[in-house]
């Protein structure tokens, strides 16, 4: 669901984040991507840079129509080199042409599908680099070819590409880390521990390093684990969308028990943690979020656009329990931390998968962007203005002063012009727009209204405090 | 429909219609689909066929993902000593796979079928043709083919509902397996260790 880059992440971890996935030989394509990038402009790479490449990636998404044309010319050149770049719906397409009846040279389509194939998947395999320029080789010595494309290699080498792309299925120790991060979608899980946090530091209590600690961990372990009993469940469908098909369940870099086993032991402690070091409120939150995210969220997503309420829930959760570790209660305050992320869930999601829709439905997932394209908008709009109504709830909940829908309004503003005009428009561009906006919006909403935190105490030492904290 | 009639042609042995028309994936799709007869001559198998390594003895191999299904196919390796449960395992996991495969396969095609016709009858119906004057296809906008894709989803919703089932259904009983097999394993690799002291002296 998120595609938030790790550059949201400050200092530390996101550096050691970025240095695990260059660490990773082969790692897949989107943290290859992220590589040439880097190299690039190296002094740029935790910030816009990251941004920039989402952005490419739904630029080449955006021209699938584009390359789809020309894979029917005679040069197969341009097409495979893209591809080797791109995560986009363009190769698929590619596949499957060869049985579509309107295409006019059979004969070469099929040889399209074994040329145009491995550089596809050859891309996530460890011996991708021999396989690309042996087929960028053979493209060049194809290309001066006026007639469809010739197929030059011969059956030998082609069997043998083949065969190097078959792997044993043992489990390599070393990768295992990686293995592990790709499981539990640990970018998701850090804005996950980012959201609790942020529910933590906002709640009106003595600071304590020691439980906000331990509520992050076990509140990480829970977002581990939920996210891997959901790869879990959706191997056959992760191999069908181009989002997706590198997880390591689908490449059979484990086996199904395995993640099982990891979930289990990630979720068990972590539940455990979160009741007995912290308070049962927020272990029980913590199970209740696990058990919506596995056995609600993950099934409804094939069977009704609900799902999209349930996951806004479950997106919700996690600043409540940051609350309630810090007071131990269910308050006001807390709800309205979750009614932040619930109401940002949905602009961020409708417009995600606006551009999802070929991959929804090829994939049999039921989200409103494909079912109700009209509902999906008008919700994303009306969430973006309910932002700034709960902006405005706020102070009146005493959690911030009223500087805070002051200060917020400008960008809530800005997000909700950006629904309004998707709204109206309902295009790739403007879908795009709001998906990036949504990305920055969160974290710099939080922020602000941490440094709008009421302060505790009469309310005659309120103005200093606060004008001390914006300082 | 010609779209399932097509689809329905896909079953083992019906390949004639497809043959002249893609000859490399027709044998990918083949061999395929043979690999589960081949399982239980596993054993004996020294041959390589096309397109996968001969099984080992000792670990599972996994290849890159089919074409039309994008499912990976995995060869299973056959142990010396293969127990009914672990027989069992390996079978029902080489029968859910081609399952998957089936499933996938039929699916892919469909949709990009029916996606072609779709795109066809509504350039027809604005009086175009599928290529424009520069020889490139034409292509409908994300609006015109919204439609198009809610139309799929409905129209094959008791199928991904039927399909749903059946694969947790799948999932679930493997997984068991696998765990009941991994504890056995276990249970003889410790019990082997606490007799062989006892032999020994």
């Amino acid at each position: 669901m998120y595609k938030t880059p790790c550059s949201r992440l400050s200092g530390v971890v996101g550096v050691s984040l970025k240095q695990l996935i260059q660490n990773v030989p082969h790692c897949n394509q989107t943290a290859r991507c992220l590589i040439q990038l880097h190299k690039r402009d190296p002094s740029r790479w935790l910030t816009y840079q990251h941004l920039n490449f989402l952005k490419r990636q739904y630029v080449t998404k955006n021209n699938s129509e584009l390359h789809q044309r020309a894979a029917q010319k005679a040069a197969p050149c341009p097409t495979s080199v893209e591809e080797r770049d791109d995560n986009g719906v363009e190769r698929r397409v590619q596949r499957i042409p060869t049985l579509d009846p309107v295409l006019t040279d059979n004969v070469s389509s099929s040889e399209n599908i074994t040329s145009k194939a491995p550089p596809g998947i050859s891309t996530s395999e460890p011996y991708d680099d021999a396989a690309v320029r042996e087929d960028s080789a053979l493209c060049v010595v194809g290309a001066p070819k006026e007639t469809p494309h010739v197929h030059v290699e011969t059956d030998e080498a082609r069997e043998a590409r083949l065969d190097r792309q078959w792997k044993q299925l043992k489990v390599d120790g070393a990768q295992l880390p990686d293995i592990y991060a790709q499981l539990a979608k640990i970018k998701l899980t850090a804005l996950v521990v980012t959201s609790a946090a942020a529910g933590y530091a906002m709640a009106p209590v003595p600071f304590d390093p020691v439980i906000f600690v331990v509520a992050s961990l076990g509140t990480c372990l829970a977002s581990c684990s939920a996210n891997s009993i959901n790869q879990y469940f959706e191997v056959p469908f992760d191999s069908n969308m181009n989002r997706t098909k590198n997880r390591p369940l689908v490449r059979g870099q484990i086996s199904p028990l395995h993640a099982v086993s990891f979930a289990l032991a990630c979720g068990v402690p972590g539940v455990a943690l979160l009741t007995l070091a912290v308070n049962p409120l927020t272990g029980f939150l913590g199970g209740l979020n696990i058990f919506l995210y596995t056995c609600c969220y993950t099934p409804l997503k094939r069977h009704s656009i609900a799902n999209t309420w349930v996951g806004a829930l479950v997106g919700a959760i996690p600043p409540v329990m940051g609350w309630t570790a810090a007071t131990g209660c269910l308050e006001p305050g807390a709800l309205l931390m979750g009614g932040f992320l619930y109401c940002w869930q949905f602009p961020h999601f409708n417009a995600l998968s606006w551009n999802l829709r070929e991959d929804y439905s090829r994939g049999g997932y039921r989200m409103m962007s494909v079912t109700h394209p009209g509902m999906c908008k008008r919700v994303a709009l009306r969430h973006s203005l309910g932002l700034i109504g709960l902006s405005t709830v706020a102070p009146a909940l005493g959690v911030t002063t009223w500087t805070f829908p002051v200060i917020s309004l400008p960008i809530n503003l800005y997000i909700s012009y950006l629904a309004f005009v998707f709204y109206r428009r309902g295009d790739r561009s403007s879908a795009r727009k709001l998906f990036f906006c949504s990305l920055w919006h969160l974290p710099m909403l939080l922020l602000l209204a941490l440094t709008c935190k009421k302060p505790r105490g009469g309310p005659e030492e309120a103005a200093a405090p606060a004008l001390a904290l914006q300082s | 429909m010609a779209a399932t009639a097509a689809a329905g042609l896909l079953t083992r042995g019906a390949f004639g219609a497809f043959a002249h028309r893609a000859p490399r994936s027709l044998t990918a799709l083949k061999t395929r689909q043979c690999s589960s007869e081949l399982a239980t001559e596993r054993d004996e198998k020294t041959k390589r066929s096309p397109f996968r390594p001969a099984a080992s003895t000792t670990h599972d191999w996994i290849g890159p993902p089919n074409p039309l299904s994008n499912i990976r196919p995995i060869v299973y390796h056959v142990p010396e000593n293969e127990s009914e449960l672990e027989r069992r395992l390996r079978h029902l996991r080489q029968e859910t796979e081609d399952w998957n495969h089936n499933f996938w396969t039929k699916q892919n095609i469909s949709f990009s079928q029916e996606k072609e016709e779709f795109i066809f009858s509504q350039l027809n119906r604005k009086g175009l043709t599928m290529r424009d004057e520069e020889g490139r296809r034409r292509s409908l906008n994300s609006e015109e083919m919204a439609v198009f894709y809610k139309r799929f989803l409905d129209t094959n919703r008791k199928r991904h509902g039927d399909y749903n089932r059946e694969w947790y259904r799948r999932n679930f009983t493997i997984t068991l397996l696998m765990a009941r097999v991994a504890l056995k394993q276990m249970w003889t690799t410790v019990t082997e260790r606490y007799n062989r002291p006892n032999t020994s002296s």
